[in-house]
């Protein structure tokens, strides 16, 4: 058993290992800053490697965005300003959480709409009433029929 | 009123189809250019051919200019070149190349090897003014009107169906358009 938990462990270090970020070598004067930088490239797409983040991208575009996004904190941009630099140039695209708008309505309350149908249509099953048990008996010639049966086997 | 309802999840399971089988047939790379109807971006880089002068972008002069992502790395530039050539010798745009993340040797040799089409190309070795334009990669092709506003991009290769189905009505659009306004 404890074998199991110690190679499990390991396979999961490795995998984490594996699991490499970019090779970029930032330095940062303070903790804040450089949790800002990873939050940032974190939740800014990838524009040609889609459905990669900037982190986690190793295309050169990436890279180069990771930089621009480094320049801009060490020129004291807020995140805010960071964020519009980057949707000016490469579209709302960029965006892993895209802003609310008429456009992005569909991806931002679909879900929580399709869950209402959802319980609403539960609800309406429930509460219909079952369909009501029509008592059966039978008659006594039936009765006696299957006592006969009974008795036979 | 209960036979109705019992269509519904077919309904919505066809709806559902339809939806995802037109996904099947779009370019998810064919992203909407935040840039367009955007004034050109400003930008101080050398030319490739002669890294002492400077340019910016009051140096890309013409009616209609065609500001071209290039790159000795980039496979499809090889493939759209003999296109470009064309483009250039019409004399009905102003062809400008952006080198983009290139060496500046490589890529005046690449110009020597084939055919410069370029009025000029602008050395952008690091990407800066790509960042600003929102290229993604080699090639990309913007075109802009004669006031200096982005009027169009396209990703990707111009070939000759490319050329006649985007960039022809493009141009004759503008051309039109310069028309009325001088008469």
């Amino acid at each position: 058993m404890k074998h199991i938990f110690s190679a499990v462990l390991m396979s999961l270090i490795v995998s984490f290992a594996a699991h490499a970020w970019n090779t970029d070598t930032y330095v940062f004067n303070d903790l804040v800053t450089e949790k800002r930088y990873k939050s940032l490239v974190k939740e800014l797409r990838c524009p040609k490697c889609q459905n990669q983040n900037l982190a986690d991208s190793n295309s050169p575009i990436a890279a180069d965005l990771r930089r621009e996004v480094y320049g801009l904190l060490q020129q004291g941009k807020s995140d805010g300003e960071i964020v519009d630099f980057m949707v000016k140039r490469y579209g709302e695209f960029v965006l892993y959480r895209p802003k609310v708008s008429g456009l992005t309505y569909v991806l931002w309350f679909g879900p929580a709409i399709l869950l209402l149908i959802g319980a609403f249509v539960v609800v309406m099953i429930l509460r219909k009433k079952p369909a009501k048990k029509i008592e059966k008996s039978l008659s006594d010639d039936q009765q006696d029929k299957l006592a006969q049966i009974l008795k036979d086997k | 009123m209960n036979k109705i309802i019992r269509f519904i999840p077919l309904i919505l399971f066809i709806a559902l189809g339809v939806v995802l089988y037109r996904g099947l047939s779009l370019n998810p790379q064919a992203l909407p250019s935040a840039l367009i109807g955007q004034k050109m971006p400003s930008f101080q880089l050398t030319q490739l051919l002669q890294p002492k002068v400077m340019l910016t972008e009051q140096d890309l002069q013409g009616d209609i200019v065609l500001l071209n992502v290039w790159g000795t790395w980039c496979v499809y530039c090889k493939y759209e070149h003999p296109y470009l050539v064309d483009i250039a010798q019409s004399g009905r745009v102003a062809l400008y190349g952006l080198n983009y993340k290139d060496d500046r040797q490589d890529a005046a040799q690449w110009l020597k090897d084939y055919e410069d089409p370029y009025q000029l190309s602008i050395f952008d070795p690091l990407g800066k003014l790509g960042i600003e334009l929102g290229v993604t990669a080699a090639p990309e092709t913007f075109v802009i009107d004669r006031n200096g506003i982005i009027r169009m991009k396209h990703v990707g290769p111009i070939d000759g169906r490319v050329w006649k189905d985007k960039f022809l009505p493009m141009i004759e659009n503008l051309e039109k358009e310069y028309q009325g306004e001088n008469s």
